[in-house]
């Protein structure tokens, strides 16, 4: 079938923005896991590891490019190509999302949680999982499932006003309490952006698979 | 690395052998170049040297004098072959060249075919038949012979040649340069005379040259038609139909209706008389042959020459 | 209110202002026995470029020759359905044939310079129609050879002959010869595929310039050039009975970032077998 180069340099890039979004991904609930057990060494480490997910959208943006002008893509490959480097892009801001929660975690110094968190590792599962049915989904082209995966969003963002009203509860009845407040109100954001963020990621996979631009709520 | 298939092969035996046939086989093709070559060089130089030595300025502008009396000239052949050659032509090459652009525009009808067929017949027909053909059409017909009859065989003789040729030649011309022409409306006859022929010009000309020789060269048709006549003098004949106010056309007429010699007949009378000066004038002949068709070539290979570096650097 | 961008949007903007210079309706050509191309349904608009693509022997060539009735040359070949030109059909009976190759001027896919002089190969057309001043010609072959983008090349060498041209000035040669008719409609039969790749931008510039004045129909079998130059494009693919026909219609941009057809996709990325 003509074309292998073009299809094998496509299924490569597809590969690495998987790898990508899966390195997101445990970024995530790593500094969720390492807020929840107060690990301040995990937290660095994974702002450390940050630095490995923007190479790698650097890397899938040169690769993009050079697939672009050595291989003249049309319709559908070149729709494709656009979306890859769109969601490298948007995954790479997730990862900061994730580097910002591992801050969080190592700013808030050694003072005990409020309460254990309960609420913030539901939120980050589910963004997650989002994450990960996205990129399956932008995968194998599948318009369908993406359509359906932003409905979810609806659960995190229930979750988000939860912890926003128990946080405030918190900061109301003992302001020494406003610090910390503040900065798992700050992580909850983050997490909620990244859902945010998924639902662009099943926009470009409807745009890559018919063509269309669709705004999910 | 993995083997090569060729490993095990000697390719240095090879090649040497290929060297060796090659040398031989250059070798072969040179000495068939040369064993063809060198009766032409051969025949050229003879007659050049021969004729050469019996040529004098005289032998152009005289008529033939009386058997046994030296001197005298061929200017009646000279004349007779120019008068007959011409008509030949101006007969020939029109005709072959529309028949020529007829074939390129319509190749498949069955006019075509036929077209094709009666000139590869008419091209292998043996030319004293032609003159016999001639000879019963014109010559019985008119009750004389003529160089009018002269002409329309050579004509016949002319024709073929010069088709054959006119038609490989327009055959090689792209045929986007016709359809060119055609695309921005011009008709076909058009297309044909200002773009198709200048391409093909120079190898109808090569083609047109090969006719006028053969025309030139034809002596056995011309024993029925023409015949011969030592006193043939075109000069002769316009100024006597001047004097006596004859009009173009009758002139023209006159010199037409004339029996009229030509050189090779000419040629083949001399060769075989008894007299010396006869035999030496065959010669000369033979010379003034040669040198016309050679001449002939030349000028329009020049011309071609000429035409083309004008056009290719300003 | 979906906001337009300057850049892309003038493409398809421009490529549906405007109006219909030639029609193709239900064509069909048969050449002896063999169909080349079926029921043919396609517009020309006015001073816009027509790009049509598709694999070989899918009747590109064919279709586009009977825009300026040039497969009546073919003997043999016969014509069903109709082409109009500003609403006239020009396979009517009675049509003046000459006038109409005036109108629909072709390029040919070689350069075929006449053999003669290049200022001649230009005045051709001219002298044809009946021009015969030589102010008048010398205006029109300057004008013409300047369109073409090959005056100042030629313009000190008008004697030379113009096969003597190298082939992408060669082929400006043709267009220039092409413009001096005052054609409406200019079709182009794969017109750069024998030039080097410089030529060819060289002329796909020119087409650019030129559809200001004239309507463009091209034929090419190189789709990154469809894509560059044209704004409609016309994707032909021969059937089983090996008979063109018509697979897609529409703006190029359309055409080449978003396909209505399985068949239009498959082609323009390559995954044809």
């Amino acid at each position: 079938m003509p074309r292998t180069v073009l299809e094998t340099e496509l299924r490569n890039l597809k590969g690495e923005v998987l790898k990508q979004g899966q390195m997101v991904g445990d970024a995530m609930l790593a500094a969720i896991e390492a807020l929840k057990h107060r690990d301040v060494e995990a937290s660095r480490r994974i702002m450390a590891a940050d630095r490995d997910i923007n190479a790698l959208r650097f890397e899938i943006e040169r690769a993009t490019l050079i697939v672009i002008a050595t291989q003249q893509p049309l319709a559908h490959d070149l729709r494709l190509l656009a979306s890859i480097l769109d969601i490298a892009g948007e995954l790479e801001r997730m990862g900061d999302y994730a580097k910002g929660i591992a801050k969080i975690n190592i700013l808030m110094g050694d003072k005990p949680l409020l309460k254990p968190l309960i609420d913030l590792p539901r939120m980050a599962e589910i963004a997650t999982d989002m994450l990960r049915q996205a990129l399956v989904a932008f995968s194998n082209d599948d318009a369908e499932t993406a359509r359906a995966i932003p409905g979810r969003d609806d659960e995190v963002d229930a979750l988000y006003n939860q912890i926003y009203r128990e946080l405030m509860t918190f900061m109301i009845q003992d302001p020494k309490t406003i610090d910390q407040a503040n900065y798992l109100l700050w992580a909850a954001h983050n997490v909620e952006r990244t859902a945010d963020r998924v639902t662009n990621i099943c926009e470009r996979t409807i745009f890559t698979a018919t063509g269309e631009i669709v705004e999910l709520a | 690395m993995s083997q090569s298939i060729y490993e095990h092969i000697d390719l240095r035996r090879h090649y040497r052998r290929r060297q060796r046939t090659n040398r031989i086989m250059l070798a072969l093709t040179g000495l068939t170049v040369a064993v063809a070559v060198v009766p032409l060089v051969w025949i050229t130089v003879y007659v050049l040297l021969q004729g050469g030595k019996y040529l004098t300025p005289d032998f152009f502008i005289h008529l033939p004098a009386p058997m046994g009396v030296a001197g005298g000239g061929v200017l009646h052949a000279i004349e007779g072959s120019a008068v007959m050659v011409l008509l030949a032509s101006a007969i020939a090459i029109p005709l072959a060249l529309l028949a020529a652009f007829y074939l390129l525009a319509r190749p498949n009808t069955g006019l075509a075919h036929t077209l094709r067929f009666s000139t590869d017949m008419l091209a292998g027909t043996p030319s004293i038949v032609i003159g016999l053909f001639g000879y019963a059409v014109i010559v019985t017909v008119q009750k004389h012979f003529s160089a009018f009859a002269g002409g329309m065989v050579l004509a016949i003789i002319m024709l073929p040649v010069v088709l054959r040729s006119a038609e490989e030649m327009l055959k090689l011309v792209p045929p986007e340069l016709r359809e060119g022409a055609l695309a921005m409306g011009a008709p076909e006859w058009l297309a044909a005379l200002k773009v198709v022929l200048p391409a093909a010009a120079e190898g109808i000309i090569t083609g047109v040259m090969l006719g006028i020789a053969r025309a030139v060269g034809e002596t056995a048709p011309l024993l029925f038609t023409a015949l011969g006549n030592d006193h043939y003098e075109i000069g002769k004949i316009i100024s006597a139909g001047l004097r006596y106010h004859q009009s173009p056309g009758k002139i023209l007429g006159t010199i037409f209706a004339q029996p009229a010699d030509a050189l090779p007949l000419t040629l083949w009378k001399y060769a075989q008389q008894p007299y010396q000066e006869r035999v030496h004038q065959a010669w000369a002949v033979a010379f003034v042959l040669m040198l016309f068709v050679l001449g002939l070539n030349i000028a329009a290979r020049a011309w071609l020459a000429y035409r083309r570096r004008k056009m290719f650097t300003s | 209110m979906q906001p337009h961008l300057n850049i892309t949007e003038p493409s398809r903007a421009a490529a549906t202002a405007s109006s219909l210079k030639m029609e193709v309706r239900h064509l069909s050509v048969t050449y002896k026995t063999s169909r080349a191309v079926k029921a043919i349904d396609l517009p020309v608009y006015e001073n816009r470029v027509l790009a049509i693509i598709g694999p070989s022997g899918c009747g590109k060539s064919t279709l586009l020759r009977a825009l300026n009735r040039m497969n009546d040359l073919i003997p043999g070949a016969r014509v069903e359905g109709e082409v109009l030109l500003d609403g006239e059909n020009i396979y009517a009976p009675g049509q003046d044939v000459v006038d109409i190759r005036r109108r629909v001027g072709m390029v040919f896919q070689r350069p075929n310079p006449f053999p003669m002089s290049v200022y001649d190969n230009v005045a051709f057309g001219p002298r044809l129609l009946g021009l015969r001043k030589k102010s008048v010609l010398d205006e029109i072959v300057e004008q013409s050879l300047r369109s073409a983008a090959l005056w100042e090349q030629v313009k000190d060498h008008l004697g030379q002959s113009g096969m003597a041209l190298s082939g992408g000035q060669q082929q400006r040669l043709c267009i220039a010869r092409t413009i001096a008719m005052e054609p409406e409609v200019i079709l182009m039969d794969e017109p750069t595929s024998a030039l080097d790749p410089m030529a060819t931008l060289t002329i796909e510039d020119l087409i650019q310039r030129l559809k200001e004045n004239y309507t463009i129909v091209i034929v090419t079998h190189n789709m990154q050039q469809a894509a560059r130059i044209s704004d409609f494009t016309a994707f032909l693919n021969m059937d089983s009975d090996r008979a063109g026909y018509l697979v897609e219609f529409g703006p190029t941009v359309d055409v080449f970032t978003n396909p209505k057809e399985k068949l239009t996709e498959d082609y323009i990325t390559g995954r044809f077998g």
